[in-house]
């Protein structure tokens, strides 16, 4: 105790001023939070009458906000979605089942998912996707995003890496590009520019749209990372390779990104969380996520005022999946790291 | 395959041909791709009778922007409008690098600090902001103070002069013509400094000396302002904000939106830059910081002599990326209504058609943005490491 956090004057100092900033802080949060806090109204004017916070207008609105517009009736069929892509997350941090079975266990995965999102089979009523919202959008948009920017990335980074200089410069110019501008940039030219460059009459779908766009801003950085994994291979296993005289593609399937991917497994993850976060910024070409569902929450004439409440409820949805993944990759790291100890 | 020997000599099978045809076929496929959604577009662009080209910079605007650092009204050109709205980015990203650095670096050591209470609430710090999209955390900041704080009349008044309110924050400014003799002053106290600071750099290297820079430097930042202000004839006055009708009169304001994005912008990154101050002060070996204790360093000086100079090594380079994702998050501002150039050039878009244009003046403006802060840094990096060998 005096070792850690009296051991100096100014270190005296410190511990003081931050005791004292946290008793100011906390009883007043928590007062906030639980003792003031409504719980249960009719309306947000019975919110108002108190000093805290409103917790009612969550329980009011959680359903809008974890499932956007997706018809009130049929909600139980994106709870399940999410609750399968999530069961899918989890499968896959189990590193057993790293095989090619784990690919076909995803496949399934997303056909289920797709049913019960879509419907229109096994007697489900068909639901089209401008209605979906909230979490399951949020979700498929951070799964499907890294998952096809994935094999685009490494495409790019073996490109940038490939000694044919049209190539390397088309695959440099690229990176260079998309990783110069911000997401924003690239969604409005979804959004907006996309629909001009296809030929008339053909319209693709909103949400498939963003998608596009955060694949191929992952991809850039997906790229940058792979390429790290691919330049710290040492050049005897690319001429080991080119000695037993397997073609280009053969050496980087079966030598190289084996052990490139490995290493850059936790920074692949950080890239993972970060896109994760930043499907958030579809809220502004009105993709109907998690954020816009929250915000749509907030226009309810009745219940208006309680953003805080509702940024708070939904922040920590965010930091529960980013919080998990950010420790995760943090054993893996630990892990895998020993491998690599002489 | 290894070749048998005696096998013919087929072009199709020599690396050198093979690579040539596949470069052929990449820049044919990538230059087809171009040219089908150009010509798409083209067509799409006449179907539709949106004009083409950058005319519309010269056309009168029609629309307010909230806050500028540049003169403007509604009656100015496009161009006009843009240069506000870029140069309202960059105050968001200079401000916010400037503030960010700072409480960045100070997270950062205190997460590497012995007070076992400290570090914790950084480390907490760390990983709460870190995880949390920043288009949430300005939203969230954006609802504290258009919903929480109180209205003009009720507004908080901490300091006298400086009011509190969901209308923003009110400050009181200086005016005069002192004001422009005062800010010369202290730009050149600002370059008196650094010229003593390298004179004396220079001198400690030559004969061992240390030069007490901090004291000399005390007194030219309130010399020199202080004598600027006698010589414009003591022209200075206090410009307070007052309470009029519904609204604030004169003084200085940062609006809400502003507010907003700068404390989101530097919440947000002083996480990332805490863990890369962290990792770089983590990169100096121990046996470093034992030599220096003793040789009888304290703990700050052991911080700042011996082991920042060589952190900065590892530390510069991820360093410029946030800086860079700091200002690419900028962009962010549009979803709170702050105008940057992303908002501008968005009702510039919905008002002329010209999506394409103005998607490009947005990217164009960000890539040079991006490309002159990694020159600088790239700049500053080889400079360090030209001392550090």
């Amino acid at each position: 105790m005096r070792e850690q956090l009296f051991n100096s004057p100014t270190n005296s100092l410190l511990t003081v001023l931050s005791v004292w900033l946290l008793l100011m802080a906390i009883p007043a949060l928590f007062d906030w939070a639980f003792m003031q806090a409504k719980f249960s109204a009719q309306s947000g004017q019975e919110c108002r009458q108190v000093e805290g916070a409103c917790w009612a207008f969550i329980g009011e609105k959680h359903r809008l906000i974890l499932f956007g517009t997706y018809p009130y009736a049929e909600q139980w069929r994106p709870l399940l979605a999410v609750v399968a892509l999530v069961a899918l997350l989890l499968l896959s941090t189990w590193r057993k089942l790293w095989n090619i079975w784990l690919l076909l266990v995803w496949v399934v995965g997303m056909t289920i998912v797709g049913v019960l999102m879509w419907g229109g089979v096994l007697g489900l009523t068909y639901v089209e996707n401008s209605l979906w919202g909230g979490l399951p959008v949020t979700l498929i948009l951070a799964t499907f995003g890294i998952a096809l920017a994935f094999p685009f990335g490494v495409v790019l980074a073996l490109g940038r890496r490939s000694n044919m200089p049209a190539i390397k410069t088309l695959c440099v110019t690229y990176i260079e590009l998309i990783r110069g501008v911000p997401l924003i940039s690239l969604l409005f030219m979804s959004s907006v520019m996309l629909p001009l460059f296809l030929p008339e009459g053909m319209t693709i779908d909103k949400l498939l749209r963003a998608l596009i766009a955060i694949v191929m801003f992952a991809a850039a950085y997906v790229a940058e990372t792979v390429r790290g994994g691919l330049q710290a291979i040492p050049k005897g296993q690319y001429e080991g390779a080119d000695s037993l005289g397997l073609t280009y593609w053969q050496q980087m399937r079966l030598i190289i990104l084996p052990q490139a991917l490995k290493i850059v497994i936790p920074p692949l993850v950080s890239i993972f969380i970060a896109m994760f976060k930043d499907t958030s910024l579809v809220v502004i070409i009105g993709i109907f996520d998690l954020t816009l569902a929250a915000k749509a929450a907030l226009t309810d004439p009745a219940w208006q005022g309680f953003g805080v409440e509702v940024y708070i409820f939904i922040s920590a949805i965010y930091f529960v999946f980013c919080y998990s993944m950010s420790k995760y990759s943090q054993a893996l790291e630990r892990r895998l790291s020993t491998g690599h100890e002489r | 395959m290894p070749r048998k020997p005696g096998s013919s000599r087929k072009i199709w099978n020599d690396p050198k041909f093979r690579s040539v045809i596949y470069q052929i076929l990449a820049i044919l496929f990538v230059a087809g791709g171009i040219w089908y959604l150009v010509s798409n577009t083209l067509h799409n662009l006449s179907a539709r009778n949106i004009a083409t080209g950058f005319d519309f910079l010269t056309r009168e605007a029609g629309f307010a922007i909230g806050e500028g650092i540049i003169d403007y009204t509604p009656a100015d050109t496009y161009s006009t409008a843009l240069t506000v709205g870029l140069l309202n980015t960059l105050r968001a990203a200079v401000i916010g690098i400037f503030l960010a650095t700072i409480l960045g670096t100070i997270i950062g050591i205190a997460r590497l600090s012995s007070n076992w209470l400290i570090s914790k609430l950084a480390s907490v710090y760390v990983e709460v902001m870190r995880n949390i999209p920043l288009l949430l955390q300005l939203f969230f900041w954006y609802a504290i103070i258009s919903e929480s704080f109180p209205g003009p009349r009720q507004a908080y008044n901490p300091i006298p002069g400086v009011f509190l309110s969901n209308r923003g924050l009110k400050m009181p400014t200086l005016e005069g013509a002192g004001v422009t003799w005062i800010l010369g002053g202290l730009f050149l106290a600002i370059v008196l400094t650094l010229v003593l600071a390298n004179w004396a750099r220079r001198r400690q290297e030559r004969t061992g000396e240390i030069f007490p820079v901090l004291k000399p430097a005390l007194v030219l930042f309130i010399a020199c302002p202080l004598v600027a202000w006698f010589i414009s004839g003591a022209d200075l006055a206090l410009n307070v904000p007052e309470l009029k009708g519904f609204n604030f009169r004169g003084g200085m304001t940062i609006t809400p939106e502003f507010a907003a994005l700068l404390l989101g912008l530097v919440i947000y990154t002083a996480a990332f830059i805490a863990e890369v101050v962290r990792s770089g002060i983590q990169s100096v070996g121990k046996g470093q910081w034992e030599a220096s204790s003793a040789l009888g360093l304290k703990r700050g000086l052991i911080l700042r002599l011996v082991v920042l100079p060589q952190a900065l090594r590892v530390i510069i380079p991820p360093m410029t990326s946030q800086y860079l994702n700091l200002t690419k998050n900028s962009s962010l501002a549009v979803a709170i209504g702050y105008p940057d150039i992303v908002s501008v050039v968005n009702t510039t878009l919905n008002q002329t058609g010209q999506a394409i244009e103005g998607i490009m003046i947005i990217m164009a403006a960000y890539l040079t943005v991006s490309l002159s802060i990694s020159v600088f840094m790239n700049w500053y990096n080889k400079r360090i490491a030209l001392v550090e060998r």
